[in-house]
């Protein structure tokens, strides 16, 4: 069985982002990138698969510029076979995205599709469900388990006040959450390995792929919140809160 | 043109969401139609005809709808959308799940969990958990929004008079089959809608002395507990009590952060509770600059205070 990963280059999440000066994108020069963390929970769960037998090969890709290389050689450190990334001159929005991965999938012909539940720059969660519409597989949105079997994956999904459990024909396309794993601690050996993995790029002008856009017209931080105060003591903070009528 | 409103159905018929959603579309200026789809669900989508603001209520039954799975919808928001100018739903686990497959086979640039209607092509929608808000216009045509519910008064439940309409249900794809659904019982509020949430960091030194410590207090408020990345990833706090962009995003009345630094991450998660509240020994800890009151102190000794002065 073959798994195909899609991960995401973004802003580190430890990082504050902040709009550039023109107000149309945020500031990503000298500001540090990473995988995309719940593309990581999907690269994790895809090795964790192929260590248990389930999994023959799991091969990564990535959609965006030439400096998503560094993500994809994380994902091979991680245990990902081989690596794919379709260069587009900048960052991509979810449908273009979901199209030139439907185009690799075509290639592929992976059993299963897995990738982060969003991605936590735009917080779109739209990629994975695209995916699976363009392709008309099953799908299944934040994954907190998978187990497949006979053909079929058996996906516990986190919904709004629980868990809801669903059965899917494969070829699916499964977005996880974070719960589905912890992904592992990358060690140099596996690092250096990783290095000899091949990494294939191919232009994104190779498929004929045009999708509309959503115009940015402003990027900018949402109103700040009203300044705060220091005070002395518990007394003084049970007295500020019972005047906030938060409580009782 | 008219704008569909795609409704989410519970035990209780339907939700508040969905009316938040239909608050929305009213805004942007034309008549608003609510789309009911279930299994054996007349009397909702009856019901549903007295909702304020609608005009009129599209009725389609089977069992395929019956758990709302987006392989067995999308195929009739496809064939409804030729007569819309918008789709819109709530941005839930359901909307969530179901327009993007719906906007893809319809080759649209959906606009999701959007904040604010500007005008009825022009939205503002949060990015980087809330750190950064984009203002985005939609391309002329169709448009498929899901609106975040908590920022749109939700529209009343009665009072309205709409036509009801039924349709023939488009039937089963067989592609995913519905097994079951758990919702959780929790004997403390839930993380992502609680009224009030006191959080810990890595300051708390280990999994029993996060428990010990926080326990009693979230007791005596009723709240629910939640913890930074660092000490989830530390093995003090459960994977699902993060709080933060990469965990739960929060927005209770009252948010105290107990031992919290305040990274950029956590702090796009709460940004949006109504009253925040700091205590970290770290008089430059950046939790302070987003914290409506702060107390620089030892938390050990706040947090036993403060259960005394809430109990007495």
């Amino acid at each position: 069985m073959k798994i195909l990963v899609s991960i995401k280059r973004v802003v580190d999440y430890q990082i504050r982002p902040r709009p550039t000066q023109d107000g149309l994108d945020v500031e990503l020069s000298n500001v540090k990138m990473s995988i995309n963390p719940f593309d990581e929970n999907a690269v994790e769960g895809a090795v964790r698969l192929k260590e248990a037998g389930v999994a023959s090969e799991v091969v990564v890709v990535a959609v965006g510029t030439a400096a998503n290389q560094d993500v994809l050689r994380h994902a091979l450190a991680m245990g990902a076979d081989r690596a794919i990334l379709i260069e587009t001159p900048s960052v991509v929005q979810p449908l273009t995205a979901a199209k030139y991965l439907q185009a690799i999938a075509q290639r592929e012909t992976p059993d299963l599709v897995l990738t982060g539940k969003q991605a936590i720059d735009d917080d779109a969660a739209e990629t994975a469900q695209m995916l699976a519409g363009l392709l008309n597989w099953s799908q299944a949105t934040f994954a907190s388990n998978i187990q497949l079997a006979d053909g079929r994956a058996t996906v516990v999904r986190e919904i709004d006040g629980g868990q809801e459990t669903v059965s899917l024909q494969l070829p699916a396309v499964i977005s996880v959450d974070l719960r589905l794993n912890e992904p592992r601690f990358i060690k140099l050996p596996a690092l250096m390995m990783a290095k000899k993995k091949p990494i294939e790029t191919v232009p994104a002008a190779d498929f004929a792929v045009s999708a509309p856009v959503l115009t940015v017209l402003q990027i900018a931080e949402p109103p700040a919140r009203k300044p705060g105060k220091i005070l002395n003591n518990v007394t003084e903070l049970v007295a500020a809160l019972r005047a906030e009528k938060v409580l009782p | 043109m008219s704008v569909l409103v795609i409704a989410e159905l519970d035990s209780h018929g339907i939700k508040a969401a969905t009316r938040s959603a239909i608050r929305a579309a009213s805004q942007l200026g034309e008549e608003v139609h609510l789309l009911v789809t279930g299994n054996d669900v007349a009397g909702i989508a009856s019901e549903a005809t007295k909702i304020e603001g609608l005009s009129k209520v599209l009725h389609a039954d089977g069992p395929a709808y019956a758990h709302g799975l987006a392989e067995n919808l999308t195929p009739l928001l496809v064939q409804l959308a030729a007569n819309y100018s918008a789709l819109i739903a709530a941005a839930t686990s359901f909307g969530k799940n179901v327009l993007p497959r719906a906007a893809a086979l319809l080759d649209v640039a959906m606009v999701s969990e959007v904040i604010q209607i500007i005008n009825a092509t022009t939205f503002v929608r949060p990015m980087y958990a809330g750190n950064i808000n984009a203002t985005v216009v939609a391309p002329a045509g169709l448009r498929i929004l899901t609106i975040r519910p908590t920022v749109f008064e939700a529209v009343a439940a009665t009072g309205g008079a709409a036509a009801l309409e039924t349709l023939t249900a488009t039937g089963e794809t067989g592609q995913t089959t519905w097994v079951s659904r758990d919702l959780v019982e929790l004997d403390r509020p839930e993380l992502a809608t609680a009224r009030v949430v006191i959080s810990g960091g890595r300051s708390l030194g280990s999994a029993e002395g996060f428990k010990a410590t926080l326990t009693p207090l979230a007791d005596v408020l009723g709240a629910a507990i939640g913890a930074t990345r660092a000490a989830v990833d530390a093995g003090m706090a459960p994977n699902d009590s993060q709080v933060g962009q990469t965990g739960t995003v929060v927005a209770p009345e009252l948010y105290m952060a107990f031992g919290v630094s305040g990274a950029a991450q956590h702090v796009g998660g709460i940004k949006d509770s109504k009253v925040i509240v700091a205590v970290n020994i770290d008089a430059d800890a950046p939790i302070f600059q987003v914290a409506d009151y702060g107390l620089v102190a030892d938390l050990f000794t706040v947090i036993p205070e403060l259960e005394a002065a809430l109990k007495a």
